[in-house]
Order: structure tokens, then C-alpha cells, then sequence
């Protein structure tokens, strides 16, 4: 019966919340407008970030696919759902080639974050938060990853000092309720017990928006958000 | 005896201290200096060449004369014979040659070093800003329009690639600024850096363009300067900036005019 047991396992993950909760809210980001033109980046400085990359990548501070979809927006339940259970699972920020992967990573207040250098230069992690407390902390190549957590939600950029091109941003929430939109645009969130919440989609140059869902059982309701883009 | 041996001995180290100054000047500056690819870097070269020479002259000189006496006391448990003259005339003539010397090499140099600092930049001179912050360099052309965009530090945005805080939304003659991490400019152009620091001080170092020049937060520094030789030198930081300062670095990389009006047409796109 060996073959069951993986089967079990995504039988019981898919199903069994469904079962017991029922409600989704899914949709698609999108934008309006023609953002700005992302602009390539100069890595000469480090040749042993420069050569990871055929071509050189661009800025990714609006990143979209096709039909105007808008990526690496973060979803999430802001109201409606007090979610206070800390996730046990890191979350993992790797520095490959000069460049922050993901560029969004998104985190729970409290949960514990992976820092990995997987290039053979310095970087130095410079979050710049205004709630939380910041900090800046070297990391030379082939050393340990950094563990660190974020108590209060918030919006984070980080930079790193030796590579001013390199860019992130922690998004820290007070849910696990969140989807973070991809080349498809598209998010869900899952689980939800019925009740009122508030949805937030928030783009790191676009801003926030919200609206605001009822899920009465199990049910799959649908909402769309689309931003204006900038053209500078 | 004892001192005997030692009036040798310090003959001996100052002959072969002698070797270096000697090969330095009469195998020229390649020697010791990198290639220079500058129309004003010949005089700088020429001028550490005096120096050396001066110097070196100056230096063998002293030591023989140190060997002398000590040779002449040697074996006298340290009493010295008289200074030809007296010790307090030979020590004011000695003043007065290292003075005059000290003296005549600054002026001598000030001609070398004014060329680049004390002379304005011509009128035609092709001007780029050049930013040094913690710890990257950054470069800016004002584009076709030929005017550079107001700064704006507080809408500095490196993620953004905005790295000189320019505000195209409100400001035209920012729209077409193009910003390089690399100084890229035409051979035999003149070019004038206006420098400035967004942060702490750091220092324009190329070697091969004999400049070296100091950032200072809060001035705007100029240099102006022809590079005559096509190719890529790096450009490093010489002023301490802090925990990236081993990192900080870019390239200068001199094209002919055709390639450079190429290239400024590429960034414009």
C-alpha cells in the first residue's frame, strides 16, 4: 500500500479544510495605464554577479504579465480574520546574483525568517522598518544563514549597502491568509470560516486597496482588483 | 672597528636603496606607473620623476656623508671630530637646502597639478555628473536635451534605479537624464566630472587617468580631463567609506566618438 500514502496526504491537505471551512475568495490583480519601463541593471561592479546573468535583469519594482496582469501584489485577509497562530515553517530570502529572491517575501509577525547568501561576494541585509526595530547585518559569503522574526506588521524595504541596486521588500502580517500574485495574476484564499472579512492587495509602488467580502459557507466568491498605473 | 663596519654597512644600504630610484628613473615611469592614457598625466609623471631623482639624490647624499663621519669617529668610543664649520651653521645650511628644495618642488608641481584644478574647463567640454555614495559609484549625462534634471535626494529610489533622486513626473529636463554605473566617455574629448557625495567622503581614484580626488558631502567638486587611449580602467574609492569601501569600484571605459554617440544613443531608448 505504499502508493497510498502520498495520495493520502494531498487528499487530506486538499480536502479536509474544505470539508471543515468551505470558504474561498480568489481573483486577479491587474493594471490600468502603462507602467513605467523597468530599467536594466549594472552589475559591472561585480563580476561575480554580473556573469549570472546572460542578460542583465531589470529593475522589479512594477513586474506584469500578460493582459495587463500585475505581479508580486500580496492579498490578504486585513479584517475579519484574527489569526494569531505563528506559522512553525521559515520563510526563506536567498541572495542569488546580486539580486533578492523573492523579490516580496511575505512573513506572520513572529515567524521566522531565513536569511541565505548563496553568492561569492559580501551582501549586507538592511531592512528599513518604521514600526519594528532596524537593523543591518553583514553576511560574507559561505557563512550561516540569519535567522530573524519581525513582531509588528509592516511593509518593509530592504536594501543591501554593498549593492545599491538590490531591492526587496517583507511584507509582515498579522494572518496566514495571504496569496501572492505570480505571472497569472490570480490569488486565493482558502479556508475560510463563514464571517465578514476585509481584503487588502497591496503593490510595493501602486499602494493598497481594499474591499470588503462576506463568506456565508462554502461558497468560492470572487473579486478583482486593478490599479492605476504610473507613468513615471 | 666597530664603527668602521658600520660607516660600510650604511654605505652599503644606501647604495642598494639607490637600485629602485635609479631603475625607476632611467627605465622611465612604465616601471613603477601604470600606462598614462591623459593629455595632462605626462607633466604629473614628470614631475614624480624631479621628486625621485631630487629626493633620491638628496637621500644618497645624506646617508654617504652619515658614513663618512661615522667613519671617521670609528673606534674613538664616540667622540666626534668638529662639524667643518661648526655643528650650528652646518644644520642651518642643511635647513635651508631641504627648504629650498621642499620649496621648489611644490612650485614646480603646482604647474602640473593646476593644469587639471586651477583651470576651468573649456566651454565644448562634454559634462557628466559623477555621484559617490556608500558604496557604488553612479554616473549621469543630461541626454539629448542637453540639460540636466534638478536632484531631489529625498526621491532617491535605488531599487528604482533612481539613484541620483531625479523627479521625471514633474521635472522635463530629468525625463531623458541617462545614469550609468559606468563612465563611459569618447577619447580625446575633454570631460567635465562634476562630483559630488551623497553620503560620507570617498575619493575618484583612476590610475591610469593620474587623477585622484576626494568627494566631500556637501561640495560640488569639478575635474576636467582628456583621456587620450581607448579601453576599459577601473575607477576605485581611495577615501575609507566604511564596510563596503573594499567593494566600491566601477570602470571607466573610453570608446572612440563613434562607439560613445552609439552607446549615449542606446541609453537614450
Amino acid at each position: 500500500m505504499r502508493v497510498s500514502k502520498p495520495c493520502i496526504a494531498v487528499l487530506v491537505a486538499t480536502l479536509c479544510p474544505a470539508l471543515m471551512f468551505g470558504g474561498t475568495i480568489s481573483g486577479k490583480v491587474t493594471y490600468t495605464g502603462t507602467p513605467v519601463k523597468q530599467k536594466p541593471i549594472d552589475m559591472g561592479k561585480e563580476p561575480s554577479c554580473a556573469k549570472q546573468h546572460a542578460t542583465p535583469i531589470t529593475t522589479e519594482t512594477v513586474v506584469t504579465g500578460a493582459n495587463n496582469v500585475l505581479e508580486n501584489v500580496v492579498v490578504y485577509i486585513s479584517a475579519g480574520a484574527d489569526d494569531t497562530t505563528v506559522p512553525s515553517q521559515a520563510v526563506t530570502f536567498t541572495q542569488k546574483g546580486c539580486q533578492y529572491i523573492p523579490h516580496v517575501v511575505v512573513l506572520h509577525t513572529g515567524q521566522e525568517l531565513q536569511v541565505v547568501n548563496a553568492d561569492q561576494t559580501s551582501h549586507n541585509i538592511h531592512p528599513m522598518p518604521t514600526v519594528n526595530r532596524e537593523w543591518n547585518k553583514s553576511q560574507p559569503p559561505g557563512s550561516p544563514n540569519l535567522s530573524e522574526k519581525f513582531d509588528q506588521p509592516e511593509f518593509i524595504k530592504v536594501k543591501c549597502n554593498i549593492h545599491p541596486w538590490m531591492a526587496g521588500r517583507f511584507a509582515v502580517l498579522k494572518t496566514s491568509h495571504y496569496s501572492i500574485t505570480g505571472d497569472s495574476g490570480g490569488f486565493s484564499l482558502p479556508n475560510l470560516p463563514p464571517g465578514k472579512y476585509t481584503i487588502t492587495a497591496w503593490h510595493e509602488d501602486y499602494g493598497t486597496q481594499t474591499q470588503d467580502v462576506t463568506i456565508t459557507g462554502n461558497e468560492t466568491k470572487s473579486i478583482d482588483f486593478s490599479f492605476k498605473a504610473k507613468a513615471y | 672597528m666597530g664603527g668602521k663596519l658600520f660607516a660600510v654597512i650604511l654605505v652599503v644600504i644606501a647604495l642598494a636603496s639607490a637600485v629602485p630610484i635609479v631603475s625607476h628613473t632611467f627605465m622611465g615611469a612604465n616601471v613603477s606607473l601604470p600606462e598614462d592614457i591623459s593629455t595632462h598625466g605626462h607633466d604629473i609623471d614628470k614631475q614624480l620623476d624631479e621628486t625621485m631623482i631630487e629626493a633620491g639624490l638628496s637621500f644618497l647624499a645624506a646617508q654617504l656623508v652619515l658614513a663618512f663621519f661615522v667613519f671617521q669617529s670609528g673606534g674613538r668610543n664616540g667622540v666626534l671630530k668638529n662639524f667643518p664649520g661648526g655643528a650650528k651653521y652646518l644644520v642651518v645650511a642643511a635647513v635651508l637646502l631641504v627648504g629650498a628644495e621642499a620649496i621648489a618642488l611644490g612650485a614646480m608641481g603646482t604647474k602640473a597639478w593646476g593644469k587639471v584644478y586651477f583651470e576651468p574647463a573649456s566651454a565644448d567640454a562634454l559634462p557628466i555628473q559623477a555621484q559617490a555614495g556608500q558604496f557604488a559609484f553612479y554616473f549621469r549625462y543630461a541626454g539629448p536635451d542637453g540639460k540636466f534634471g534638478v536632484l531631489h535626494p529625498e526621491k532617491i529610489d535605488e531599487g528604482n534605479s533612481n539613484f541620483f533622486g531625479l523627479d521625471p513626473e514633474n521635472d522635463i529636463p530629468a525625463r531623458d537624464d541617462i545614469t550609468s554605473a559606468e563612465l563611459v566617455i569618447p577619447a580625446n574629448k575633454e570631460v567635465h566630472l562634476m562630483l559630488h557625495a551623497k553620503d560620507v567622503g570617498h575619493s575618484f581614484y583612476v590610475r591610469e587617468l593620474r587623477i585622484q580626488q576626494d568627494f566631500v558631502p556637501g561640495l560640488d567638486l569639478s575635474l576636467h580631463f582628456t583621456a587620450t587611449k581607448v579601453g576599459k580602467y577601473e575607477i576605485v574609492c581611495t577615501q575609507l567609506c566604511g564596510l563596503g569601501h573594499y567593494n566600491m569600484k566601477a570602470y571607466l571605459n573610453v570608446m572612440s566618438q563613434d562607439d560613445f554617440d552609439k552607446w549615449l544613443k542606446a541609453q537614450s531608448n
